[in-house]
């Protein structure tokens, strides 16, 4: 009973878990667009804008996508011929075994008339679609070990998916070997397909199996050749037509053998029981598990690929760009192929940031599409996004077909929009008197303040500046104070003035300036110096010590959904959505 | 005959933002004898520079390790790609301590820095090994004493003393090359002046106001179009300049280097892209 129902409740679960995450791919806000709109407005769109891509010319495009990048996954092999091997031999590993095994009942018992599970050639093929899945399984764990990036970053939903399918897997194999050995499993079938309750006209077929069919029973049987014979005429009589011989079982078959010490103790524990409810509620579980987590890219990269292929007229639709950015980040599977492709990718040695990383970029902006971000983490992500120089190297890579160039842009916009600006926007929320109090306070409550690195660190040596005259050359060549038309007010101070504060080490003071944050790093003032300061790396590093030591505190910050789109755009030079 | 072989540095920004300075560096560069190697390369270190001095270094650096590991000069089209890697390099050369540090973060990929690594840039390049009499001979297009404005670019030019690009106060290459296509180079005051890119998005207002500026004295100076050999400035005087246009006067074309040598050696236009920029300027005699 309990087995009857259960995959239906899985069944159940898997469809049911599928439209949550439509329903999810409709209800998500990733970027600036149509943000009104209502999950069941986008929902209608999405479905009428797909429907009339289907009938129309696209869909030579969409079936083309079908066959090339789903089917065939050329999208992978165009990456790596290693990792199409082995996503391919573990996708139609387990998509032939769900077919000719696992719905074998609905399917093949249907076309096959003389069809058994235990007959060649579909014992023999289990085994080889298992040994497909084996190697593919260990192909993938051990491609996630041997690259650096991959290994550091393999997350949970990484290794349950394989974890799942090795259970599977491994319970398969055990299983068919302790059927093989199983004397209760011979019982029944005698009992079943026979009918004699005679002990002694079953000894002969029970010695024929015990030889040829690897079956442990505990009292010894009979070997000799008269028994085998008999044994044999009754065994192509009642068992000839459903059972092969197990040895093309080339997985089960050694490990059977393997067992025969302690058949017995096993035949005993019905081990074969044991292993065939793990096998089976395993199965089950991954059928509900599908819509959760990483299995879901069964189902989210072919549609993510088809939708794509159905063109722009789906794409460039407002309430579509939202749905199309939550589907993208539902299709990543975490392959890390765009983290190893990364232009800022080695900025990580450096920085400590995983948000750097496209791959971990990637779940970042989906949590805070669904507001699971807090600030702190929302300030991570803000600087991965900032340091990214949307070079489209992920998005040329990836397997998947995401376009994460698009994603980047239009989470940093949501970024902007709920006041998680990069340094040179957060720096303005306060006066340079405002920042230099700040330190105060940070110096007094015993914040790290040295740079422990090597490197240059003019600010720190008063050598640097004993030589300035204060002749106003630096002020007098700067392009930025030429364009103010009053210096005071927008700068703060000019260069010279900055310099003047350095030589009086009043370094903390300078830091939050508007002149060192809008610098526009032409190095005229340290060309055309004449007592040899360098100014522009002075204010370079005045702004990297303030990214060091200043806080942008966003948390008063305005991450809701009710305050997006009331920023001003012009506001600063930080426009929502930019291409540059 | 091949000249010598470079190792390419794109930058970032090319291959989605600017595709036919990639196009007609490549053309260009092959038609004058200089191959151009290609392999994956990170981020020059440029943009992260503003917040971490040590993330441009390892940036920087890391591209350094892997031309010394090809054994290959490196050549990039872009000025500020230029100036931080020549950055890189200077304060790899000048500081032990840090150098020692970067190399053991460069160690785990097997990379390492070594001193003998040569920065080129495109206009370098041309000028020390192609030369202008190997130019000449391929000029089929002479621009007609076409009013140019040379846009020097700050980042290769100074500090001068890093860069090593030309003398820093008064260069003279790009009105040399400038001239080699059969254009007039105009003088005009700001040329050394910055187009204002770096505060892109950063500070919208003065980005703005000394591009403006700058493009109001080439223009007065008697310019047609102005020409750049730097990723980020021509992104400024071509697509922040047709979003913005300027309120006083027309909009000024701006032209890549390449595409106007390009264009005076006979090359077609598919690979200069010039309909991709987008302000149009189209060649008189083509």
């Amino acid at each position: 009973m309990l087995m009857t129902y259960t995959p239906y409740v899985a069944l159940l679960f898997c469809v049911a878990g599928i439209f949550w995450r439509v329903w999810r791919w409709c209800s998500t806000m990733i970027g600036p667009e149509a943000i009104d709109s209502s999950p069941w407005h986008r929902l209608g769109v999405m479905v009428r804008a797909v429907g009339a891509a289907v009938f129309s010319r696209k869909l030579w495009a969409i079936c083309r996508t079908l066959i090339v990048d789903v089917l065939a996954q050329w999208p992978i092999a165009r990456q790596s011929k290693v990792r199409w091997l082995m996503h391919v031999g573990l996708f139609y590993g387990v998509l032939l075994l769900v077919l000719l095994h696992a719905l074998d009942d609905l399917i093949l018992a249907d076309w096959m008339t003389d069809y058994a599970s235990t007959l060649n050639p579909y014992m023999a093929l289990r085994n080889v679609l298992g040994f497909l899945m084996a190697v593919a399984l260990v192909a993938a764990w051990a491609g996630r070990r041997r690259n650096p990036v991959r290994k550091r970053f393999t997350s949970a939903s990484d290794r349950w998916l394989l974890a799942v399918l090795a259970v599977i897997l491994i319970s398969g194999i055990i299983l068919e070997a302790s059927q093989i050995i199983s004397a209760p499993v011979f019982d029944e079938m005698v009992a079943d397909y026979w009918g004699s309750e005679e002990a002694q006209e079953i000894q002969p077929l029970k010695a024929f199996w015990s030889r040829r069919f690897a079956v442990v029973f505990e009292a010894p049987v009979d070997g000799s050749a008269e028994s085998l014979a008999a044994g044999e005429e009754l065994h192509i009589a009642y068992c000839a037509d459903c059972h092969s011989a197990p040895r093309s079982a080339f997985m089960a078959y050694p490990l059977a053998r393997a067992a025969r010490p302690v058949a017995p103790l096993l035949n005993r524990m019905r081990v074969d029981l044991a292993l065939w409810y793990l096998h089976f509620i395993a199965a089950c579980l991954a059928l509900a598990l599908l819509p959760f987590g990483k299995f879901f890219h069964l189902v989210s990269v072919p549609v993510s690929l088809m939708v794509r292929a159905g063109g722009d007229a789906i794409d460039t639709l407002p309430e579509n760009r939202s749905t199309r950015r939550a589907m993208g980040v539902d299709a990543c599977t975490h392959c890390g192929l765009c983290s190893q492709h990364c232009s800022v990718a080695p900025i990580m040695t450096a920085i400590e940031n995983s948000s750097i990383l496209p791959s971990e970029k990637m779940g970042m902006v989906h949590r805070m599409a669904r507001q699971k971000l807090s600030p702190a983490d929302l300030r991570r992500l803000s600087q991965g996004s900032e340091i990214c120089t949307n070079c489209g190297r992920c998005t040329d890579v990836c397997p998947s077909g995401i376009d994460l160039h698009d994603l980047w842009l239009a989470s940093e916009a949501d970024l902007h929009a709920s006041g998680y600006r990069p340094p040179h926007g957060w720096i303005r929320t306060r006066s340079m008197a405002q920042w230099a109090d700040q330190i105060k306070e940070d110096h007094a409550a015993g914040a790290e303040v040295e740079e422990r690195l090597p490197g240059p660190k003019f600010t720190e040596n008063p050598d640097t500046f004993w030589a300035c005259v204060q002749c106003t050359t630096c002020t007098t060549v700067c392009p930025v104070v030429a364009a103010s038309d009053n210096p005071k007010a927008d700068l703060d101070m000019t260069p010279q003035q900055v310099m003047n504060l350095m030589r009086l080490e009043l370094k903390e003071a300078a830091m939050g300036c508007r002149m060192v944050w809008d610098c526009v790093t032409c190095y005229k003032c340290q060309e055309h110096c004449p007592q040899g300061v360098p100014v522009a790396d002075v204010l370079y590093e005045l702004r990297n010590e303030a990214c060091r030591r200043l806080n942008p505190d966003t948390d008063q910050g305005t991450h809701t959904r009710a305050k997006r789109g009331s920023g001003n755009p012009q506001e600063n030079g930080t426009e929502r959505f930019h291409d540059d | 005959m091949t000249l010598q072989t470079y190792l390419y540095f794109p930058g970032c920004r090319i291959q989605r933002f600017l595709p036919q300075y990639g196009t007609s560096t490549r053309t260009v560069m092959a038609a004058l004898g200089i191959a151009l190697d290609t392999t994956e390369l990170n981020c020059c270190g440029y943009p992260v520079r503003h917040e971490n001095f040590h993330a441009g270094m390892v940036a920087g650096a890391r591209n350094l390790a892997i031309a010394a590991a090809k054994g290959l000069p490196l050549m990039t089209p872009c000025k500020c790609c230029y100036g931080s890697l020549k950055h890189t390099d200077f304060w790899m050369r000048r500081d032990g301590r840090l150098r020692r540090h970067v190399n053991t973060l460069l160690a785990a990929e097997g990379l390492y820095w070594t001193e003998d690594i040569v920065i080129h840039h495109l206009l370098t390049v041309l000028d020390e090994v192609v030369g202008a009499d190997r130019v000449k001979s391929r000029i089929v297009h002479p621009l007609n004493q076409l009013p140019v404005a040379a846009h020097y670019g700050c980042h290769a030019l100074r500090p001068g003393n890093v860069t090593r690009f030309d003398n820093p106060l008064s260069p003279t290459i790009f009105e040399r090359w400038v001239a080699l296509t059969g254009a007039k180079a105009v003088d005009w005051s700001l040329r050394l002046e910055c187009c204002g890119h770096p505060l892109w998005r950063k500070n919208n207002r003065i980005s703005l106001s000394l591009m403006n500026t700058k493009l109001a004295d080439a223009r007065q100076a008697g310019a047609r179009l102005v020409t750049t050999a730097c990723t980020y400035c021509q992104l400024q005087f071509d697509t922040v300049q047709a979003d913005h246009p300027p309120q006083r006067g027309p909009a000024v074309p701006a032209v890549l280097y390449t595409q106007l040598l390009g264009t005076a050696m006979g090359l077609p236009d598919e690979v200069l892209g010039l309909k991709k920029n987008r302000i149009e300027w189209r060649p008189e005699r083509l």
